[in-house]
């Protein structure tokens, strides 16, 4: 098998997520490439939820519709999911709650609760699928091995994969990679960039950045806090930001809302942070464990006044990783807030990470200051960026959020707030070159029809594109926008469709300043793209 | 400019009690080393201290300095941090940041500029505003009850909790310097009258008096004024307690680990 999806899918507090993960582990250490969906509702217990797991030997980083294996921790996923199978895998159920049902009835509350406790029933239906699937006993038990309470979960199992039936062979293809999350790949990228403070307040699906770095506090040389409300948050980082530290903040469109006074307060003050805005289905409260990418407009707008920043876009867990890197390390360069537009699907989905990418994790030294007695904060030279000392040393540092003189001096005189305001836009061709250099638009195939996409949307575009003929050209930057780069991967395009997340069609507005739009297929439903969809779309 | 004082033109109204404030700090500040200490203050007339006093200092949003002031003690522990506020600054706009800053004992001392409105917004009620506070925006007089600073600190745990009154600079100068020796977070509510819109100068002169000592129980004596009218007005340290900072329990280790290593945990 190729190219095969699993779902896996309970009641919440039943461990569907936790049994997804031991199957990927699993397949990982077949050398199949992983990419795992996470659907799940915002409750606690109850509701359904579950992971599609797509499993190929090419890396394909989309969900289809079909499921080849459905895992059925419950009736309900069964109910819900069985029209979606494709035939050429099986259906396991819980056959202790399911009497009689097309497909592999497993005991698997029986099991676990002879030989372990009921919660590890997940662990069982793992070993069903294992032995069905052909995975050989020992690598599974590598992975169980590494579970909470493994004992019991070993002989759950063992005891589970002896009951089961071996259906299929399963070759081994190679060697296994790392396993990690957008939110996790960010924050590596953030780190090799020289993070030193990351400041949040929980928000999904943001907040496994929060529980990642935390976890990472006593390992690395990073601090974690997690302030009042996320007013508190920006304000406490870019006090530590003044006060030398590489700092970022992690939050979802809710919490930028609030945290929109701060950026532009970054703007004015000049000091350097990094805001990772993972996006979900909004207005407001929204559907809030669901996707999509309706913030762009927001965060290429969020805070008053004219000023500069960065808005990147990753579409995956190793341009998160870049991405995020580059952020922090432009926005010390530049002194101007860096937003990292992220959504939910690369945030909370699994990807087995390419760890070349690692190559491009850099860290940048700051223009630093003489810093000595006499030191101008704002000092206007060529480029406008003045060059950074920290308190504690010789020089007096005086950042401020009213319009300044180069000492950092409230001025209301009008000359000078010209001065400094202009000063500041000196900036923007530099910022504009270096995003020009890099490549922040990336196409994939070639044909004279395009689809341009974003964010996590790339994922489905690109194979519905490859299967299609179409070229793929996605954006990774809307601050500043790769007008050049983007034009030239136009070249030769005579129909264009955009595919994004929203109902506006945000990206689609702004493509149309450079280029004629003939369609947008848009998705809302908080829900990734199927491939399907889009290339029913293209046909 | 490597002196303390600055060439910017003083706006304050003649008889401000920011003047008493400004003094005091300065001469704080010698003691402690311009290089070694970093202020912060939010919006309003109290923040102008800011471009009055040549020191390291980030001149923050309304309501903010506390925040901010928060991340610099985090980032660099040794320096010593000030942030400046009013009461409607830090008790109406930013209270949680205040709230939360003495539950955590950051090792920052807040300065409350304590005129009782907002005076830069030309006189409108504030969060300590007396009952029947006759304002731009209460014309028939304030209908709400004043907030207790102090209790407010008290009950989130500060760990030094103090008042003083503009119109005393001795008294001010020696309680600002326990304030910003203490070990953790300390908060020095400064009385002042406010000549322009709310004159109180003689009634904390007539109704105020300073402790002896730090009282044994300090809620009853911080209950003992109401912020309208009733009791007599106690100056001085009401509560100190010498508990872990923030700062220390949240030192890092220091240890690096690759990203490398992080991603084979992973496998």
């Amino acid at each position: 098998m190729e190219d095969f999806q699993i779902l896996i899918g309970g009641a919440a507090g039943q461990g569907s997520k936790s049994a997804g993960r031991l199957i990927a582990r699993v397949l990982n250490r077949y050398g199949y490439k992983i990419y795992v969906y996470e659907d799940y509702p915002s409750l606690i217990r109850g509701g359904h939820n579950f992971s599609l797991i797509r499993v190929s030997k090419d890396n394909k980083r989309s969900i289809k519709r079909q499921v080849d294996f459905l895992l059925a921790l419950n009736k309900d996923t069964l109910e819900r999911h069985r029209d979606k199978l494709s035939g050429r895998g099986c259906i396991i159920y819980n056959a202790d709650e399911v009497d009689e049902a097309e497909g592999i009835g497993a005991p698997i509350e029986t099991i676990a609760t002879e030989v372990g406790k009921k919660i590890m029933q997940n662990t069982a239906l793992c070993a069903y699928f294992c032995k069905a699937v052909g995975i050989s006993e020992g690598v599974m038990k590598e992975v169980v091995e590494t579970l909470p309470a493994p004992d019991k979960n070993l002989k759950v199992a063992e005891k589970a994969y002896q009951k089961a039936e071996k259906e299929n062979d399963l070759e081994d293809i190679g060697d296994p990679v790392p396993l990690v999350t957008g939110n996790e790949a960010l924050s590596l990228g953030a780190l090799e960039a020289g993070l030193e403070n990351y400041f949040a307040y929980p928000m999904t699906p943001s907040t496994s950045i929060l529980h990642f770095l935390a976890g990472l506090e006593t390992e690395c040389d990073v601090q974690v806090m997690q302030p009042e409300n996320e007013v508190g948050v920006i304000n406490t980082a870019l006090g530590a930001a003044y006060a030398g530290r590489r700092s970022m903040v992690g939050t979802s469109g809710g919490g930028f809302a609030l945290m929109a006074e701060g950026v532009s307060l970054a703007g004015i003050s000049e000091t350097p942070i990094v805001i990772i805005e993972s996006q979900r289905a909004g207005p407001a409260s929204g559907v809030p464990t669901y996707n999509a990418q309706s913030d762009l407009n927001f965060a290429l707008n969020a805070g008053h006044g004219d000023f500069l920043r960065f808005v990147f876009t990753p579409g995956d867990a190793e341009e998160a990783f870049y991405l995020t890197n580059l952020a922090m390390n432009l926005s010390w360069k530049y002194q101007v807030p860096a937003i990292v537009l992220i959504d939910k699907d690369i945030s909370e989905s699994t990807f087995s990470f390419d760890q070349s990418v690692l190559e491009k994790g850099e860290y940048w030294e700051e223009s630093r200051g003489e810093c000595g007695k006499h030191y101008d904060r704002y000092e206007d030279n060529e480029f406008g960026i003045s060059p950074l000392c920290y308190p504690g040393k010789e020089a007096t540092v005086r950042n401020n959020s009213y319009e300044h003189n180069e000492y950092g001096t409230t001025t209301e005189d009008p000359d000078e707030v010209v001065k400094m305001q202009d000063k500041r836009m000196k900036k923007k061709p530099l910022m504009e070159e270096e995003i020009e250099r890099l490549e922040m638009v990336k196409v994939f195939g070639e044909g004279k029809k395009a689809l341009v996409t974003w964010g996590s949307s790339k994922m489905a575009a690109k194979e519905a594109g490859k299967k299609a003929g179409w070229k793929v050209i996605q954006i990774m930057s809307f601050a500043p926008f790769p007008e050049k780069r983007f034009k030239n991967a136009l070249e030769g395009v005579e129909e264009l469709v955009v595919v994004e997340e929203n109902r506006l069609g945000q990206a689609a507005e702004i493509i149309k300043r450079y280029t004629e739009v003939d369609r947008k297929v848009l998705k809302y439903d908080g829900r990734p793209f199927y491939e399907e969809e889009i290339l029913n779309e293209l046909n | 400019m490597s002196d303390i004082n600055m060439e910017t033109e003083n706006t304050w109204c003649p008889g401000c009690g920011n003047f008493a404030i400004e003094a005091v700090t300065k001469k704080g500040i010698k003691k402690i080393g311009r290089n070694k200490t970093a202020i912060t203050a939010g919006i309003g007339c109290h923040a102008k201290i800011i471009d009055y006093v040549n020191v390291n200092s980030f001149y923050g949003l309304h309501g903010r300095p506390v925040s901010l002031a928060v991340g610099i003690k985090l980032a660099n522990p040794e320096l010593s941090v000030l942030a400046f506020s009013g009461d409607g600054d830090s008790l109406n706009e930013g209270i949680s940041h205040l709230i939360h800053a003495a539950k955590r004992n950051s090792d920052i001392t807040v300065v409350i500029h304590q005129n009782r409105n907002f005076a830069l917004t030309v006189k409108q009620f504030t969060a300590s505003s007396p009952k029947g506070f006759v304002s731009n925006s209460s014309p028939e007089g304030n209908v709400e009850e004043p907030l207790n600073t102090l209790e407010v600190a008290n009950s989130a745990g500060a760990t030094f909790i103090s008042r003083s009154f503009s119109g005393d600079i001795e008294h001010l100068q020696e309680t600002m310097e326990k304030a910003v020796e203490h070990k953790g977070f300390s908060l020095i509510e400064v009385l002042q009258s406010c000549p322009a819109w709310y004159d109180t100068n003689s009634y904390y002169r007539e109704n105020s008096y300073k402790m002896e000592k730090v009282p044994k129980n300090p809620d009853k004596k911080i209950r003992e004024w109401n912020y309208d009218g009733e009791g007599k007005i106690p100056l001085g340290v009401f509560k100190k307690q010498e508990k872990p900072t923030y700062e220390e329990k949240m030192a890092r280790k220091g240890k690096k680990v690759s990203v490398e290593e992080v991603l084979k945990s992973k496998i």
